[in-house]
């Protein structure tokens, strides 16, 4: 023990200050990959119920090792590439969409002072890691020469460039509720004496739902997942995609459902505060639960709710989904960012005194 | 100020790795048995009869385009949300005048039909 602590001192300042958040992030990456791998159990489990089965219930007591064998089967998969594939570009592409939907956890609060890089601008990099995901999606349609994921890259790319009009314009009303592109203070700005009544989804009620339905959209996600389509283009953009090159695309895929239900956990229902902060009793009642527990379980909620979208709605036809994003979802924020925006110019009281 | 941003540059990197160690491990562990007809692009079971890029939809095009002038149009709310209690009525107006210029380009749009895809 002695001879690490020596050792450990013995280092210079700044490799121990980037020993220090390689640890960090591997304390991010860790659990989220655990998190996404119990999702995809979770989504089985819970579409099952819902469709009045089980569900996977063989592997592990309950099904509980599920994911795990799904994970050994794909490490041991043959990868594809087609013949007549760019090669590189073929194997950058899932590369290109698994770093930002990682990445993109560097800013994200998990409780008042629990943040890896508390930077002003964390709002912007999130935006920003978020599009890039679609040059992956483009790219990979793009390098597997074939027609399926042709046709589902360009769908795919279309609509989620439509809906991060959407997304953008949502948020640039949560900035102008919140005065910060801190993801903290967006938080600190929700915290009041009404409890759950203070955070932003009452005031931004519009936002709040065309966020959380451009978020299933732009992860394409039931009801909106015509790039995969099975029934027409089979799996969309990553049909020629196998193994661990699949997974990547899998992982990414989950990992940004996660990253949206959480984002709109912060930005609309609190982010680590309690839902009874300031109420007579039952505020005192719950002082002692953690702001990650709520975190934890706000997230829960949203992530739950992609699920039950997907087992409920069937999916959109293409020019029903371009319709909503386009001409729904554009004019709805456009019109409500002018009302926050006077809101706050004249300081309304509750929200924006 | 700028050391906080030394995190993200090395959680970017780790996750852009990652991403690499994914597909590597795929290689590493996985079987290699290529042939002729497992190599060939998936059509349902028919040969593959003429090139994947293949001419598609002028409308994709107009998304892209739009999309350009509407992400534009985001960025410069961004600064503007952010101070928008300190700027008050001025800086309120001064945005509504511009977005009310790409309002207008907005309508013309959907009355063009550019946002049509029957």
């Amino acid at each position: 023990m002695e001879f690490f602590i020596g050792l450990w001192e013995a280092l210079p300042d700044g490799l121990q200050t980037v020993i220090w958040i390689l640890l960090k992030i591997i304390a991010i990456i860790l659990p989220l990959m655990i998190c996404v791998a119990y999702y995809t159990y979770a989504e089985r489990k819970v579409i099952g119920y819902m469709q009045v089965r089980v569900g996977p219930n063989r592997v592990g007591p309950k099904g509980w090792l599920q994911p795990i064998a799904d994970a050994v089967k794909l490490m041991f998969k043959e990868i594809i590439i087609p013949s007549n594939a760019n090669k590189a570009l073929f194997l950058i592409a899932p590369a290109i969409t698994l770093g930002p939907a990682l990445a993109a956890w560097a800013v994200f609060p998990f409780d008042e002072e629990l943040v890896l890089a508390d930077i002003n601008a964390g709002l912007l990099y999130i935006l920003a890691l978020t599009s890039v995901g679609v040059y992956g999606v483009i790219i990979a349609g793009w390098a597997s020469n074939s027609k399926y994921a042709f046709l589902g890259a360009m769908r795919s790319a279309a609509q989620i460039v439509a809906y991060e009009i959407a997304m953008g314009f949502a948020l640039v009303g949560v900035l102008v509720a919140a005065g910060s592109l801190n993801l903290g203070d967006i938080v600190r700005a929700q915290s009041g004496n009404g409890g759950l009544f203070s955070w932003f989804w009452l005031p931004l009620l519009p936002l709040f739902g065309v966020y959380v339905i451009s978020g299933v959209a732009e992860t394409n996600r039931a009801p909106f997942d015509v790039a995969e389509g099975e029934s027409e283009i089979v799996a969309g953009f990553h049909i020629d995609y196998s193994g661990m090159a699949f997974a990547a695309f899998f992982l990414a895929e989950y990992a940004n459902m996660i990253l949206i239900a959480a984002l709109s956990a912060i930005m609309f229902m609190g982010g680590w505060l309690s839902p009874f902060q300031g109420w007579p009793i039952l505020g005192p009642l719950f002082d002692w639960v953690p702001g990650f527990v709520w975190l934890v379980l706000k997230t829960g909620l949203f992530a739950f709710l992609f699920l039950w979208l997907r087992a409920t709605f069937p999916r959109y036809r293409y020019d029903q989904i371009m319709r909503l994003g386009w001409k729904v979802f554009i004019p709805i924020t456009i019109v409500w960012i002018a009302v926050v925006g006077l809101a706050v110019v004249y300081q309304l009281p509750w929200w924006f005194d | 100020m700028l050391e906080n941003y030394l995190p993200i540059l090395i959680f970017l990197a780790i996750a852009f790795v990652m991403g690499g160690v994914v597909i590597g491990m795929g290689f590493l562990l996985g079987t290699r048995k290529p042939d002729n007809e497992k190599l060939s692009p998936y059509e349902c079971g028919f040969e593959a009869f003429e090139d994947a890029r293949m001419k598609f939809d002028v409308r994709y095009y107009l998304v892209a385009i739009l999309f350009i002038i509407f992400d534009l149009e985001i960025a410069f709310l961004f600064p503007w949300a952010v101070v928008l209690d300190e700027i008050g009525m001025v800086g309120f107006i001064a945005m509504m005048v511009f977005l009310g210029v790409l309002v207008i380009g907005f309508v013309y749009e959907w009355k063009k039909g550019a946002l049509e895809w029957e």
